[in-house]
């Protein structure tokens, strides 16, 4: 096999895990990540370099079309990126801290909580309990288009999600991957945001968080040019197909058939990081 | 004022098109010249050793491109794809200042000193 195929045979992959991820909203990351460890034998450092790039690559490109519907919240997402972009610069730190095989095990873990999550994130706004005062200090409210009109909202539990923000970020940025589905889980369940702030938001928020980390990835000699250009392109062309034909998608039968895809990867990351091949 | 923030969202937006836009088209550029020159076997990529020190420091990734070295071509719109979400910061630095909001403007700024923390580290 010559590197024209090879390239090409990623980038293929790339386009198939971009497509699913848009279409399931966890990202290409999650799945591009094992399966160039598993099946392309990949070394998990590489393909963590190279996740990270399409992670910016999505997130980026699809953040312009999100913003003209009016529901992410440009206040909350910066004051949020400060624990993100933190936490990134510390998991990017660890990478080099921990062994490959221990870093695998984290990944399944974070592959089968996805899996779990995007199954039983049902859409549903979050009951507001209470008026919080430090979000109200600063600043961390908003309002978003309903049925007839618009809502009003403002953000809860402010120390809670933002020490669960620092976490995603750090698994975003020992991982190479958007992690989404943790800061979903912040602004939706703790910071008790309607449903659609918390998730274009947090896309808007995933490629700042990747950046946090790129710059030591790059320094360390994770990004591999040749091998990152056919996962950016190839993810980044899946992503923006996928967020087309989304309307039209049996979605429900896609989150459980790519939730599938994504326990059996999780299982066998674990399963190659306990018995130390990765 | 949410017309305002509105405004500053969808020119962030923009941005932030354009500029994945410039740098998926650099990488491609790069990657259809690596493609076209390379005709040896795939080199061994299961065990780490780390990039070349050509495409980890930006100066170096810089004097390649100038060169129009392939890898360092891609490593390049990888770079500007890294300082898109950056600029996007800077940009609310910017907008926040201009709409008179101190917290935010101050937020931003802490953003991206982070962000160019991660430049300044080394191994």
């Amino acid at each position: 096999m010559n590197i024209l195929l090879f390239s090409l045979e990623i980038c293929l992959t790339s386009i198939l895990a971009g497509f699913l991820g848009a279409l399931t909203g966890l990202g290409g990351g999650v799945v591009i990540v094992p399966v160039l460890c598993l099946l392309f034998k990949i070394d998990l450092h590489y393909a963590i370099g190279a996740s990270l790039i399409s992670v910016i690559a999505t997130s980026s490109g699809a953040a312009a079309a999100y913003v003209r519907e009016g529901y992410s919240n440009i206040r909350i997402g910066m004051f949020l990126e400060v624990a993100t972009t933190l936490g990134a610069l510390l998991g990017a730190y660890l990478v080099a801290k921990i062994s490959a095989d221990w870093i695998g095990i984290v990944f399944g873990v974070v592959l089968l909580y996805s899996a779990w999550a995007s199954l039983h994130n049902a859409g549903v706004d979050p009951k507001r309990t209470r008026q919080d005062a430090l979000a109200t200090r600063l600043n961390l409210r908003g309002s978003y288009p309903v049925q007839g009109g618009k809502e009003d909202y403002t953000a809860e539990h402010v120390p809670a999600g933002f020490g669960i923000m620092f976490i995603a970020g750090m698994l975003s940025g020992l991982l190479g991957i958007g992690s989404g589905a943790v800061k979903v889980l912040a602004m939706d369940q703790v910071m008790k945001l309607p449903f659609k702030v918390s998730t274009t938001t947090s896309n808007f928020m995933i490629g700042v968080t990747a950046a946090a980390s790129a710059g030591v990835y790059l320094s360390r000699g994770y990004i591999l040019p040749e091998l990152a250009m056919p996962v950016m392109l190839g993810v980044l062309a899946g992503s923006l197909a996928g967020s087309r034909v989304l309307v039209y998608a049996p979605v429900k039968t896609l989150r459980w058939v790519f939730a599938t895809v994504i326990v059996a990867l999780g299982g066998e990351m674990i399963f190659n990081g306990v018995t130390g091949r990765l | 004022m949410p017309g305002n923030d509105q405004r500053l969202e969808i020119a962030m937006g923009l941005m932030l098109r354009v500029g994945v836009t410039v740098a998926a088209l650099v990488v491609l550029a790069g990657g259809v010249l690596y493609l076209s020159q390379s005709s040896r076997p795939i080199p061994d990529y299961s065990h780490f050793h780390g990039a070349p020190a050509a495409y980890e420091h930006v100066t170096a990734i810089l004097a390649g491109a100038l060169r129009i070295e392939s890898k360092s071509l891609i490593q390049f719109g990888i770079l500007l794809l890294i300082a898109t979400p950056i600029s996007r910061v800077l940009f609310g630095v910017v907008g926040f200042t201009v709409m008179k909001d101190r917290l935010y403007a101050a937020v931003s700024a802490i953003v991206l000193i982070v962000l160019l923390l991660s430049f300044f580290t080394r191994r």
